[in-house]
């Protein structure tokens, strides 16, 4: 088995699209409407999602033959919160300004359903080099959702992108306002709804009857 | 082995949480002094926005020193009791830091303030014109009021509106009263305060009036 077989491509890809968390699953909701209302802090939090679903996957797949099967939740998540007070202190060090903006989201990582979701459901059960593949699809297919509604919400709300100036200020002089109710978390819900409208056109066996 | 007996997993739960606890500790000893360093440009970033100048963070200690010319302690009686340094850490209780700034040649003084909030602490510098009574500037922070209500205490359009206003009337201490848009405060200067962030308001006029009580001795004295 190479190490990237046919097996752990469907691994690494599938959640980018087809089996995509927030899209397909419906998980992680809360902090995509939270975190997204820049692209900076969006970008971040899905960087801090993937590193510590990625590396939880890991630890717990190394694990899985020794967890008592009675406490594997308190055990996942020890591990899901060691992870997350460490990304916390990195970005303390590292990344202050976007630390203060994500402010309690990062340590509400811990009850991303994401991550709980895939520890169960997948690292207790595979090795762990497939569940460092699953953990970091799983996180890139969370970013990939966040990254465009915050893309779509920081151009339409605020005008900007990563906080540079790209609508021009022509606009402005001939009337563009910038539309303030996208910044609010229910205009996310209303982007998440029109990415998922989109996303069950062009997968058909998606769609619900 | 057996995984489900008792012995087992009180002593897998008990190693993984000794193992755990080391880790965190390594790593926060690890990354304090970058944390300290990022605070510390923080505060001074807020201590700057408080004389209105907005700096980012990589800029705030070299404008810092280049504009706050001395920093000192005062105890309730207006006595200095510490240093530049003390100063800048934030003193004991009854004690409390100014910082003199030079905008333009001329002097400001900033004072902090602490309070409380709707969820959590409230905190901020206020400056003053060298008459020790005109408000020049403010800055507010907070921990956790409600994003978009009362977390608007943090943005120019509530804070800008300080400036200009005097603590004292008449040479009576009265602070600056936040009161509700639209209605007044008798006998004192007052601003609006954030509708739908009725409580945080209320903690921001609190306070001015509790921290600046503080600084009274300091702020009547002729010096």
């Amino acid at each position: 088995m190479g190490l990237l077989s046919n097996k752990n491509k469907e691994v690494l890809l599938g959640p980018l699209s087809a089996n995509n968390p927030v899209v397909v699953q419906m998980l992680g909701i809360c902090s995509a409407l939270a975190v997204t209302s820049k692209l900076e802090p969006a970008i971040v939090m899905g960087i801090s999602v993937t590193a510590v679903v990625a590396f939880a996957n890991v630890i717990i797949s190394l694990l899985r033959n020794t967890i008592p099967n009675r406490i594997r939740i308190i055990v996942q998540l020890v591990v899901c919160a060691a992870l997350v007070t460490i990304v916390s202190e990195v970005l303390k060090a590292f990344a202050y300004d976007v630390n203060k903006q994500l402010s309690v989201f990062v340590g509400l990582i811990i009850t991303n359903c994401i991550l709980m979701g895939r520890l169960e459901a997948f690292a207790l059960g595979n090795g762990p080099w497939e569940s460092f593949l699953d953990g970091i699809g799983n996180g890139l297919g969370y970013a990939l959702i966040l990254v465009i509604v915050g893309f779509f919400r920081e151009l339409l709300g605020s005008g900007t992108l990563l906080g540079f100036q790209v609508i021009p200020q022509a606009f402005y002089d001939l009337g563009y306002v910038n539309n303030g109710l996208v910044i609010l978390p229910p205009m996310a819900l209303i982007f998440i709804a029109v990415i998922i409208w989109v996303h069950r056109i062009k997968n058909k066996e998606l769609q619900e009857n | 082995m057996n995984r489900d007996s008792n012995v087992y997993t009180v002593v897998y739960a008990s190693v993984m949480v000794i193992l755990v606890a080391v880790l965190l500790a390594f790593t926060s000893q690890s990354l304090r002094s970058y944390q300290k360093a990022n605070e510390d440009n923080d505060k001074r970033q807020q201590i700057l926005r408080s004389i209105n100048v907005s700096v980012p963070a990589n800029e705030a200690e070299a404008k810092y020193n280049e504009l706050i010319k001395d920093a000192f302690l005062i105890n309730i009686n207006g006595e200095k009791v510490g240093d530049a340094q003390a100063a800048f850490t934030g003193g004991q209780d009854g004690e409390f830091p100014v910082f003199v700034a030079n905008v333009d040649g001329q002097t400001k003084y900033i004072m902090a303030m602490n309070g409380a909030g709707l969820w959590g602490p409230l905190w901020g510098y206020i400056s003053v014109d060298s008459d020790k009574n005109t408000v020049f500037g403010t800055d507010f922070s907070h921990a956790g009021e409600t994003p978009g209500l009362g977390a608007e205490i943090t943005k120019p359009a509530f804070s800008s509106q300080f400036a200009g206003k005097q603590i004292f009337k008449n040479g009576e201490f009265k602070s600056i009263a936040v009161v509700k848009p639209g209605k007044s405060a008798a006998g004192q200067d007052y601003v609006d305060g954030i509708s739908g962030g009725t409580i945080t308001s209320q903690g921001v006029s609190n306070m001015l009036f509790d921290s600046l009580k503080g600084y009274e001795k300091f702020l009547t004295s002729k010096e």
